[in-house]
């Protein structure tokens, strides 16, 4: 078992999944000579060549467009956006085509791709670079979306993505490709469909997904410290969503939390306290509460910035508000 | 060209004209819904370019895409006409389980890979379709046909650059037939010889007439040569028109009553049956009767397998969204094996 950052687990799976299927090839700006900006593709460009780690110009839509395009032909290219900001560039080739064709061909054509690209805030980025955007592709049907949030996940999820015969955003986070954590030494994969319960607990539910699992799992800690005992769901995959694991979890603690990094309307909290109203919601002994960025574009300035977007201070806040405890 | 290959690809374009007359009226019976783009008057592009890019076909089939004025292409390249014409009616036995329509014919199996509805759109897949070719190394090429609209959005020139810089087999075939939707060229771009872009990037281009279908079939011939010999793309730049407006909803008042009149005079099946008929090759009578059997056929047994063909069933709505029966490891559900989380 060895531990690895998130942006090595990446990169062994990229490794791993070039070298089981030479119809696997990676695509996207600086990734290849330049070793890509989180370092995902380090080195890859010299081991596999130009023509499978493709360095492409900076034009999303249409590289997106071919990396669609070779995958309706057998390929299985893994497409990086480096920011998921410019990856609205790409909207319409994700969203009109490689979602769709399967559907307008009537099953007959597909577009085995992997869309991946870090949503979210780091250290003042900025509007432009700070987005986070998930529920931009949870509203879409044809696609997958996850968003591992360890660096197990991340090796073990990309290497199902990329065998996966749907078209799959993974979304990825500035913040994590230098997270710690362990991934065994043998060959893993972890399932895109499934949230699960990383903590358990007895009195109330903390979900998150992406960077917010990890704010959840700090103010468990804090909350534990006061003999509250939180439950922790990881989703994993923000479409589908996992409904029963978090239906069971709350009949167990009959209150709830969803921690998300995504602005409130129209944001993962809305769909996730959504399905709850109508799986669970007899079990609730509290009103459900979700913690999510301000309605507003990312600001520069380092205070404005950390008032726009939650942190593990905010959950344990909510956390205390659900408990009737503020 | 052979003689029967005059009469045979003759016989094509009148199929072709009687194919899209016969959505026409389908649509004003209102068994065929939506939007619907017809070919009418374009029909020596598709024929020549796709007859002679099957000439080629000992190697297995190369990729054909389009846009959303399909019909033609998707039978040219083996689509079977009966399953374009249920498809059109929003059939189960359609191209695309009557899942697509009218802007969305696709046949894998003959590897025609869709008619798509947003202008621009086939420019990056037409190239990934190639970059796959290349990849795989099987002789195959991708053929990508446009109309001169779409060359105005972004996508053309993020396409080109690409494909110009990898080196990608792909055939652009630019269908100028004068208007984008209800715009005229010269109104849209201020470049009227769409081919002359084509040197911002480095790319051999060509223009050609494209109502004569033995020109067609020439300029076709040297430009899928370049792009079979590994040189990269080529694009192929046709003048044609059509005939009806840009869509159903479309009665095309933004042409001159002359200008319509002159293009008819220009027609790509009369152009080509006169010759035949000039040269001995054919009698009227026999064109009479060539039309008389395509009608037939249409009648008979197109329009009737569409007709009797069953509805999809609403219970299969939410069918082909995802693949159907994906492997569980990759998919889940998450087991109990070990959180991420240590």
């Amino acid at each position: 078992m060895a531990e690895l950052a998130y942006w090595e687990a990446l990169r062994r799976a990229h490794d791993e999944e070039l070298a089981n299927d030479p119809m696997v090839i990676a695509m996207g700006e600086d990734i290849g000579v330049a070793g890509g900006t989180y370092k995902v593709t380090l080195g890859l460009y010299d081991k596999y060549g130009e023509e499978r780690i493709v360095d492409t110009p900076i034009s999303e839509n249409s590289y997106t467009g071919i990396g669609i395009g070779a995958s309706m032909a057998g390929m299985r290219p893994i497409i990086e956006i480096m920011s998921i900001n410019f990856a609205l560039l790409a909207l319409d080739t994700l969203i009109n085509a490689a979602a769709k064709i399967r559907y307008m061909s009537g099953g007959r054509a597909q577009c085995p791709i992997v869309m991946r690209t870090p949503g979210g805030t780091a250290h003042q980025l900025a509007a432009q670079h700070s987005a986070r955007l998930a529920r931009l592709f949870m509203g879409t049907p044809g696609l997958r979306v996850v968003t591992p949030s360890t660096p197990l996940d991340a090796y073990g999820m990309l290497k199902s993505a990329v065998r996966c015969n749907d078209p799959v955003i993974f979304i990825e986070h500035e913040s994590m490709y230098n997270l710690k954590g362990e991934v065994p030494d043998e060959e893993v994969f972890r399932p895109l469909e499934g949230a699960e319960v990383i903590r358990e607990g007895t009195d109330i539910t903390l979900i998150g997904y992406n960077y917010s699992v990890h704010w959840c799992l700090s103010a468990a800690d804090k909350l534990a410290q006061e003999g509250i005992s939180a439950e922790v769901i990881d989703l994993r995959s923000l479409k589908p969503i996992d409904r029963e694991t978090i239906r069971r979890s709350i009949e167990k603690t009959h209150r709830v939390l969803v921690a998300e990094e995504d602005e409130a309307p129209v944001g993962v909290g809305s769909e996730v306290i959504t399905g709850i109203i109508e799986d669970c919601f007899f079990a609730l002994d509290a009103q459900p509460v979700r913690v999510h960025a301000a309605d507003v574009p990312v600001p520069y300035n380092y205070n404005l910035e950390k008032s726009a977007i939650p942190d593990a201070k905010d959950v344990y806040q909510g956390a205390l508000k659900v408990l009737g405890k503020v | 060209m052979s003689k029967i290959d005059r009469k045979r690809l003759l016989r094509e374009m009148v199929f072709f004209r009687r194919f899209e007359d016969r959505t026409f009226e389908a649509y004003m019976e209102r068994k065929i819904g939506g939007f619907l783009h017809l070919y009418s008057g374009q029909e020596a592009v598709a024929t020549g370019v796709l007859e002679v890019i099957q000439a080629e076909r000992g190697i297995g089939f190369d990729y054909v895409i389009t846009g959303y004025r399909d019909h033609i292409h998707a039978i040219k390249t083996g689509a079977r006409a009966r399953e374009v014409m249920a498809e059109l009616y929003g059939k189960e036995t359609g191209s695309s389980k009557g899942r697509g329509g009218s802007m969305h014919i696709f046949d894998p199996s003959v590897h025609f890979m869709g008619g798509y509805a947003l202008v621009g759109q086939p420019f990056p897949l037409a190239a990934g379709l190639a970059l796959a070719c290349k990849h795989q190394k099987e002789g195959r090429i991708a053929v990508c046909f446009l109309g001169d609209g779409a060359n105005n959005q972004g996508t053309f020139h993020e396409t080109m650059n690409m494909a110009a810089l990898w080196k990608l087999p792909v055939l652009f075939v630019c269908e100028n037939n004068l208007y984008a939707i209800g715009t005229a060229i010269q109104r849209s771009t201020p470049i009227i010889d769409q081919y002359k872009r084509l040197a911002a990037y480095n790319i051999p281009a060509s223009q050609h007439y494209g109502q004569d279908i033995e020109v067609v079939m020439e300029a076709t011939q040297s430009a899928v040569d370049h792009v079979r010999s590994g040189a990269g793309p080529y694009f192929l730049e046709l003048l044609t028109y059509r005939y009806r407006g840009h869509s159903m909803s479309d009665a095309g008042a933004y042409r001159s009553k002359e200008e319509v009149a002159e293009w008819m005079q220009q027609d790509p099946i009369q152009i080509l049956a006169q010759r035949l008929i000039e040269a001995g090759e054919l009698t009227e009578e026999e064109f009479k009767a060539m039309e008389q059997a395509v009608q037939d056929e249409i009648d008979n047994d197109i329009v009737k397998f569409a007709e009797e063909s069953p509805e999809p069933k609403v219970e299969e709505l939410t069918k082909y969204v995802l693949e159907d029966n994906p492997d569980p490891r990759w998919i889940g559900p998450l087991e109990a094996q070990g959180g991420g989380h240590g």
